[in-house]
């Protein structure tokens, strides 16, 4: 059956995601790390849609509901690293810890 | 003028605390603003209460009967409503009330306390004004009760804050208490003691009430109805008038619970005296007046005699009291226990001529003691002490102080033909033919008793005199130079004595007011016809 | 304003029904009120404009007094030819539609003749202070208080009813107080006036309770309608009439200083002799038996049983007081006792139902006791001193004071034709008559007395050697001519009531007063009963002989004769029956411990009570506050926060604040959910 191929796809596409998530010190590499995560979620919407067909189209809608989401996170997210390094000189996750308690 | 009547006393009551208002809008340091403000505001306030004698209908009035009446829902859950209105009882007190304030502002214009703090002192006398005014107007217990307790504040800070800062040993104690810590504070505590009391009676009323056509109501003119139709009768009633009871008694105060007045007194500064004596002190009086009498008649019969008693041992005990004190104003504050004494004894008859006694001895009470205590306290801001022992030939250093303190001695021992006179006189012919009924022998003893008084109230009056008037001044006075009597204490002053002198030589002026309101009050309370017409109004039958 | 029935109309008409003859006054009567303002109005003038004056003020009181006098004159002259009778009164209060406060004035017999002596004499008294107070302390004062007792006494005799009456009574009171305390700096003084004031509150409790039973009792305060009820013999006033009439009686002992209350009326002598003339011998002090006057109807028909007790006092007064005057050195002192004494046969006589006679013994005694103290005041006013001791052999140097002053003395004593012998006269016929026959021995007795220690004052201080500093000399005329001006009537007045005798045009003086008292059964004599005047007579020719065998012929000795240490009288008279030593130990017993004891309960036991309240509930709070609330609820949260406290120090660890941990630690938890979603579940 095509779906597993699809599954295994996104499953790959996800755990590559958390692996740069985790082990990336660059925040511009954990945000990329972070769209690959979600572009692997889209995946998996797509190939069930594809699989179950709903009358309401919902894992397209979903899908295209995640892609706009993911484009707002990275404008903000690059808008925070952009202040961050002008301020500190440094994209390195390891220098942030303002929010210690 | 339409608008007056329905609005008038709407005014007279919150025009002061809108003169509060805006005094709050002044900066501290212009101090001629702050007090023209508060002079504007109270003389407005006396002059729309003038507005109001011209505008009253003094003919015939029935009691019950209100005038400048309004009536708005207030707090519609508990069936509260702004009712206000006057009768020719609450006419003369009204009056007094807006008067003494005007005076009491120009006293104050170049007699500040320490700390000073004009700002302060005004904003709470506009207050204090609000709610005396308010007490004489109220006709829902709700708002009566409040009115009757916003008073408490502005007092407690002004004795509290400009108060005497002598220590003062407390016996009980081994603490020694700033007196004005002490006297604000027990004014205090002891006062909203009494109310506690009061309050849980209006409760009683209100939810009993309930029993009726009228529904659960705070209204007073509405309870009155039910009282004369004798709806509230039993041990309800005893206890709910003991518990009343016992928030006047001590406003008034009455013996024994006066200990809070000499101490209140003796630490305020002038004029907080002056308007604690002349208007606060009514407040109680009146409650007795307006409330406890028309609403609950038949236990006032019950507890009349004792009300009688405890009044003489007032007059008796106040004025030998005065005969040992040293302290010029504390002998002047006890003078107003047996002052008190009076009204009460007058109201305790239960006759119209009593109750029209204990009105006009209010007013006259309010007048003279008021005066003396301005007089006390402009003393001992310039000899600096009110000890008596270290004053004396106070008439030679500053004439015309001495010639009014003298006068104002004069008409506080009830001399005929000044104001004071009137009320102690019939009191007494109350006393002795007081409401069919009631104890002849309690009465007529109370009556020579108080007769008695009067002859103790001479003598410490006179001895006060000797002590701190005559003679040759005390040696530590020597090369001082006293101002006497500057124009803002002549200007008022000389209204008091004034109607001292009138009211003495025509107290027509108060009884016009009060005596048909007074027949019609006792005809209404405490003849059995009346409450037979009436009695259709009890629900429960 | 309205006209009321006067109590002679009601008398005459309702229960004699018979006319009386009396004009209304016309337009004097009905302005006789200016009579009441005009005095007070001097007060605040004097008191405003006074300083400024050439006299400090005595111009407006002689002026005011003077304008009284008009009226009262012509008052006086109409009521001697047609009799006058008016009410006027305006209401000034009024309580429920029965009790009604009025003030106004009553025209009649009684208040024309108070408002003739007191306008006449006050008058002269006056212009005599003009020159008596020259140069003193605070002169306008002085006029602006004696133009207020003026003006209160004015009220108080001009009355329509009990409450006008009380105002005025204690209008003078107050006047009184005022003036004797005149030289304040003194405290002594100050206390005399003290004394006088208090006693006379004494007193007053009795005429208002008395006022207060009367009135309630007939439902009006005014003074004809009390005579009505009382000629009726009112069921609601005989109830009372005996304790009403009593209670009046004890305000009038007051006033008019009748034993026991006497006592304040000797110490009023420290006020400046002017004073002591008119207040406190010519008029004030006869405000008392005014009112017993004014009542009289009250214990004429209804308050009978009273009389015994009220002409026991009177006697005991008469004689008993007048006995002081004896070893008294104050000369001031010893015309005081004398009036007291003489208020006692007021007293008596009007008690015993001698209307006329107590009136007429008011009448004349008004002038000479006058005249005798302006006199005293004159000799006072040269030696500068008021001691008997100090005086002596004046006689040459003071010629027209020594004159006057045996013309008031010889009135006093009783002498015929002096004004006094024929006053005196009719209360002797009085309470002979009515059977009093052992008070009229009595009186007699007091006859002896009072020329006896009048002959002693006029040698001790007129005869023998000067013993005095400085040279003494006559007043000058503006103190001799009132002098002149109170002999005359001293003389003469007495003719105007010779029982039996009715001069043309004018009748006499019972006829003058008498229109009202026809009805009330009055006692008055219609001829002389020579025997009794002649024993009165005797008795002061006695009393004036003995007098100068004792004090008068030996010059040198004149001073070692003033001792008669009789043991057990001498020092009792000295410290007047000690009467003033009680009545101050009184006084200080109330002042002292009663009024400590007071203070103290009301410090320790009702407001000890109020603090240990206070005190407990602060107490009380305290515990709450330590053992409660701190330790036991505070105590609770307190522990409950420290284990999150150090909780909160492991777990804090755990916020490094390194995002990748945190994402490591969700990965972490995610997977674990997976594992139980997948193999437990």
């Amino acid at each position: 059956m095509l779906l597993t191929q699809f599954l295994v796809l996104g499953a790959a596409l996800f755990a590559m995601g958390i692996y740069g998530l985790l082990v990336r010190r660059n925040i511009v590499l954990i945000l990329l790390s972070v769209e690959l995560m979600l572009n692997a979620v889209n995946i998996n919407f797509i190939a069930f849609e594809a699989v179950l067909v709903s009358s309401e189209a919902i894992g397209h809608i979903f899908a295209i509901f995640v892609i706009t989401v993911a484009a707002a996170e990275v404008g903000i997210g690059l808008a925070i690293v952009l202040m961050i390094f002008r301020n500190r000189k440094s994209a390195n996750v390891d220098d942030l810890n303002l929010m210690r308690w | 003028m339409e608008w007056f009547d329905t609005w008038g006393l709407t005014i007279i009551v919150f025009l002061p605390l809108v003169g509060a208002l805006l005094l709050g809008f002044i900066s501290k340091e212009n101090e001629d603003a702050l007090k023209t403000t508060g002079l504007v505001t109270s003389v407005l306030a006396f002059v729309a209460s003038l507005v109001l004698i011209g505008q009253f209908n003094f003919s015939g009035s029935t009691y019950n009967q209100y005038q400048f009446e309004v009536s708005e829902t207030w707090i519609g859950a508990i069936n509260a409503n702004y009712h206000v209105g006057i009768d020719g009882i609450s006419l003369p007190l009204l009056v007094l009330s807006t008067f003494v304030m005007v005076l009491a502002v120009i006293y104050s214009w170049n007699h500040w306390e320490e700390p000073k703090n004009p700002k302060a002192f005004l904003i709470f006398m506009m207050i204090l004004a609000t709610g005396m005014n308010g007490t004489f107007v109220a006709l829902d217990l709700v708002l009566f009760f409040i009115f009757f307790e916003i008073v408490l504040l502005p007092m407690y800070f002004m004795i509290g804050i400009w108060g005497d800062k002598s220590p003062r040993k407390v016996p009980g104690f081994s603490k020694v208490f700033e007196t004005r810590l002490y006297a604000s504070i027990k004014f205090f505590l002891f006062t909203l003691f009494g109310s506690a009391f009061m309050l849980l009676g209006f409760l009683a009323l209100y939810f009993e009430s309930g029993k009726s056509d009228f529904g659960r109501t705070f209204d007073i003119p509405q309870l009155t109805e039910l009282g004369a139709a004798g709806a509230f009768t039993g041990t309800f009633a005893f206890l709910v008038f003991g518990a009343m009871f016992l928030g006047f008694a001590v406003k008034v105060p009455m013996w024994p619970f006066h200990t809070w007045l000499p101490d209140a007194h003796t630490a305020a500064p002038t004029v907080g005296s002056v308007l604690l004596a002349a208007i606060l002190l009514k407040l109680g009086s009146y409650g007795f007046i307006r409330i406890l009498l028309p609403i609950l008649p038949d236990e006032a019969i019950t507890w009349a005699p004792f009300i009688a008693i405890l009044a003489v041992i007032g007059i008796i005990y106040g004025a030998l009291a005065c005969l040992a004190q040293t302290d010029m104003k504390r002998l002047i504050a006890f003078s107003s226990v047996g002052h008190m004494g009076f009204v009460m004894l007058g109201i305790a008859t239960m006759t119209d001529v009593g109750i029209n006694a204990a009105i006009i001895g209010m007013v006259a009470h309010g007048l003279i003691t008021g005066l003396l205590f301005f007089l006390a306290g402009s003393m001992s801001h310039r000899y600096h002490t009110r000890e008596m022992a270290r004053l004396g030939g106070n008439i030679k250093l500053m004439p015309v102080m001495g010639g009014i303190f003298a006068f104002t001695a004069m008409a506080s021992l009830g001399l005929p033909g000044l104001a004071g006179f009137w009320g102690e006189f019939m009191s007494l012919v109350g006393a002795y033919n007081p409401l069919a009924g009631l104890s002849l022998g309690v009465f007529r003893t109370s009556m020579v008793l108080g007769a008695i008084g009067t002859v103790l109230t001479a003598g410490y009056m006179l001895w006060m005199l000797q002590k701190v008037n005559l003679g040759e001044p005390n040696e530590e006075w020597e090369g001082h130079e006293f101002q006497d009597v500057d124009r803002f204490e002549l200007a008022a002053w000389v209204p008091m004595i004034v109607l001292i002198v009138v009211i003495g030589f025509f107290p027509k002026i108060i009884f016009n007011s009060t005596t048909d309101t007074v027949t019609s009050l006792v005809d209404m309370a405490f003849n059995p016809e009346t409450t037979a017409s009436a009695a259709a109004l009890i629900g429960k039958g | 304003m309205r006209v009321l029935t006067n109590i002679a109309i009601i008398a005459a008409e309702e229960v004699e029904h018979t006319e009386i003859l009396a004009g209304d006054g016309g337009w004097w009567a009905d302005t006789a009120g200016i009579m009441l303002l005009l005095p007070l109005l001097a007060f605040l003038l004097i008191l405003a404009f006074g300083k400024r004056m050439k006299n400090n003020g005595g111009e407006i009181a002689v002026a005011a007094l003077a304008i009284n006098l008009v009226w009262a004159s012509v008052l006086f002259v109409m009521n001697m030819t047609e009799g006058v009778l008016d009410q006027t009164t305006f209401e000034i209060g009024r309580i429920g539609s029965d009790l009604v406060f009025e003030l106004g004035w009553v025209v009649d017999g009684l208040s024309i003749m108070m408002y003739f002596l007191v306008s006449l004499v006050g008058l002269l008294v006056f212009i005599y202070a003009l020159g008596y107070m020259k140069g003193d302390v605070r002169v306008d004062w002085f006029f602006a208080a004696f133009s207020l007792f003026a003006g209160a006494m004015i009220v108080l005799v001009g009355a329509p009813n009990l409450v006008q009456l009380i105002i005025g009574w204690e209008g003078v009171g107050l006047a009184s107080y005022l003036l004797i305390g005149f030289y304040w700096e003194d405290l002594d003084n100050v206390r005399a006036g003290n004394m006088a004031f208090l006693t006379n509150k004494v007193a007053d409790v009795g005429l208002i309770l008395g006022a207060i039973l009367v009135a309630v009792a007939i439902g009006s305060f005014d003074f004809g309608d009390l005579a009505k009820a009382a000629v009726e013999h009112s069921e609601a006033l005989g109830g009372v009439a005996l304790a009403g009439g009593l209670l009046l009686f004890f305000g009038a002992m007051g006033k008019s200083a009748q034993f026991p209350l006497h006592i304040w009326l000797p110490e009023a002598m420290a006020g400046p002799t002017p004073v002591s003339a008119l207040m406190h011998a010519a008029t004030m002090v006869t405000a008392g038996i005014y009112l017993m006057a004014r009542v009289f109807p009250l214990f004429q028909n209804l308050a009978e049983e009273a009389r015994p007790l009220m002409i026991g006092i009177g006697a005991v007064t008469l004689f008993g007081i007048g006995l002081l005057a004896l070893v008294a050195n104050d000369i001031k002192k010893v015309l005081a006792f004398s009036t007291v004494s003489q208020l006692g046969y007021m007293m008596t006589a009007i008690a015993a139902g001698g209307y006329t006679a107590g009136v007429f013994h008011l009448f004349t005694h008004a002038f000479f006791k006058a005249l005798l103290f302006l006199g005293a005041g004159s000799v006072i006013h040269a030696v500068h001193s008021n001691n008997m001791s100090d005086m002596g052999g004046l006689r040459k140097k003071m010629p027209i004071t020594y004159w006057t002053f045996v013309v008031g003395s010889l009135a006093l004593a009783g002498i015929i034709p002096f004004a006094g012998f024929w006053s005196k006269d009719e209360i002797l016929a009085t309470l002979g008559s009515e059977g009093y026959t052992a008070v009229m021995w009595i009186a007699i007795a007091g006859a002896f007395v009072t020329a006896f220690y009048m002959m002693r004052a006029v040698s001790l201080t007129f005869h023998g050697t000067y013993k005095g500093d400085g040279h003494p000399h006559e007043s000058p005329r503006v103190m001799t001519w009132p002098l002149v001006g109170l002999a005359i009537p001293s003389i003469l007045f007495g003719l105007l009531n010779i029982p039996g005798v009715s001069w043309p045009v004018i009748g006499n003086f019972t006829e003058w007063l008498g229109v009202r008292v026809v009805a009330m059964g009055d006692h008055h004599a219609e001829a002389i009963d020579y025997s009794l005047a002649a024993a009165g007579l005797g008795a002061a020719v006695l009393g004036i002989a003995l007098g100068w065998i004792i004090f008068g012929r030996d010059k040198e000795t004149q001073a070692d004769r003033d001792r008669f240490e009789i043991p057990v009288l001498y020092p009792l008279l000295r410290n007047k029956y000690y009467i003033d030593d009680a009545a101050l130990g009184l006084v200080a017993l109330t002042k002292g411990p009663l009024a400590n004891f007071i203070n103290w309960t009301n410090t320790y036991i009702l407001d000890g009570f109020v603090n240990m309240v206070g005190g407990g509930v602060k107490g009380a709070g305290e515990f709450v506050y330590d053992a409660i609330d701190q330790r036991g609820v505070d105590g609770i949260f307190n522990g409950l926060s420290a284990v999150a406290d150090s909780a909160g120090g492991v777990v804090r660890k755990w916020q490094s604040g390194r995002v990748q941990q945190y994402a490591a630690a969700f990965v972490g938890g995610a997977l674990i959910l997976v594992v139980l979603l997948v193999f437990v579940l």
